[in-house]
């Protein structure tokens, strides 16, 4: 990507959102499911009682982390630089918790699932949550936040 | 296959998929929503990526009589753009803003940084837990009704 985005990793992007998007399909096709991880994880948990039958719900939760590991093990470290502040971590929890399940979903769920059934619910989701999220750092970085 | 299997096997392939492509790592996506900054347009490259086997599977999603290894679909069918649609969203885009993590990742990352991904975790499921005790805000999903196609 030249200079300009000197740090962006196009290749690897696009790779890895293959297998995100084939991770999807499988949900879709194998359990007719949306692969929406806020709601998965939130039906895992006992939160709520709506989704997936529970037992699909704390496989696919727990085989989350269980891909990174594979990863790291076959490939090689991965990289997870948190250098958010604690406040951060947990505001920034809070907020995706309480969001998601207001809004019925989030970047896997809209982003992923929603935008290639062409559904306007989900367009307008993710539309919304990109805008907040760009404004979000905008003024964070124009109020001196770290974060 | 039994369905768990399934299950798991997507949701490894899943953060398999964040792990690979860098989205695990919340500087990173930060720095895709860093739009004025050093931007770092990577999240793009995934989210076209992901997009594509999905746009697929919805094809053939409409050719299957049933799923292969559920009984039926089971598909948001809601339609409408209400205010809480909007508000969530934005709320969940404020939060992924200041952290840099959404719920796959900070799941995902449970292996990875296990403290700060614990704490993030923690604090989404207090937030969830938050929204299903509000009257105001009932935990209710879009009601998913099952049909066939």
């Amino acid at each position: 990507m030249g200079d300009l985005f000197a740090n962006a990793m196009p290749i690897q992007g696009l790779i890895g959102g293959l297998m995100i998007g084939t991770a999807s399909a499988i949900m879709l096709l194998g359990l007719g499911r949306i692969a929406g991880v806020s709601g998965l994880a939130a039906r895992a948990t006992g939160i709520t009682v709506d989704g997936a039958p529970r037992p699909l719900s704390i496989a696919f939760v727990v085989g989350l982390p269980l891909g990174a590991l594979v990863v790291s093990l076959l490939i090689g470290p991965v990289e997870a630089r948190f250098e958010q502040g604690v406040a951060a971590l947990v505001i920034g929890g809070l907020l995706v918790g309480f969001g998601t399940r207001m809004g019925s979903g989030c970047t896997s769920g809209h982003g992923v699932c929603g935008m290639s059934r062409l559904s306007a619910r989900s367009l307008v989701a993710t539309s919304t949550f990109m805008l907040t999220g760009f404004a979000t750092v905008a003024a964070m970085n124009a109020m001196g936040l770290g974060q | 296959m039994r369905p768990i299997a399934f299950a798991v096997i997507a949701g490894a392939l899943f953060g398999a998929g964040l792990a690979v492509s860098g989205m695990a790592d919340p500087q990173r996506v930060r720095g895709f929503l860093d739009l004025f900054g050093a931007w770092d347009p990577t999240l793009a490259f995934v989210m076209g990526g992901a997009l594509i086997p999905m746009a697929i599977a919805w094809r053939i999603q409409k050719r299957m009589p049933s799923p292969i290894a559920a009984e039926r679909f089971a598909l948001p069918t809601v339609r409408d753009l209400d205010p809480r649609l909007i508000g969530g969203a934005a709320l969940f885009g404020i939060g992924w803003g200041i952290s840099g993590l959404c719920p796959g990742p900070a799941i995902t990352d449970l292996a990875v940084a296990p403290v700060p991904a614990a704490i993030f975790v923690v604090a989404m499921l207090g937030g969830m837990i938050l929204h299903r005790l509000l009257p105001a805000t009932p935990a209710k999903q879009p009601p998913t009704e099952t049909y066939n196609v």
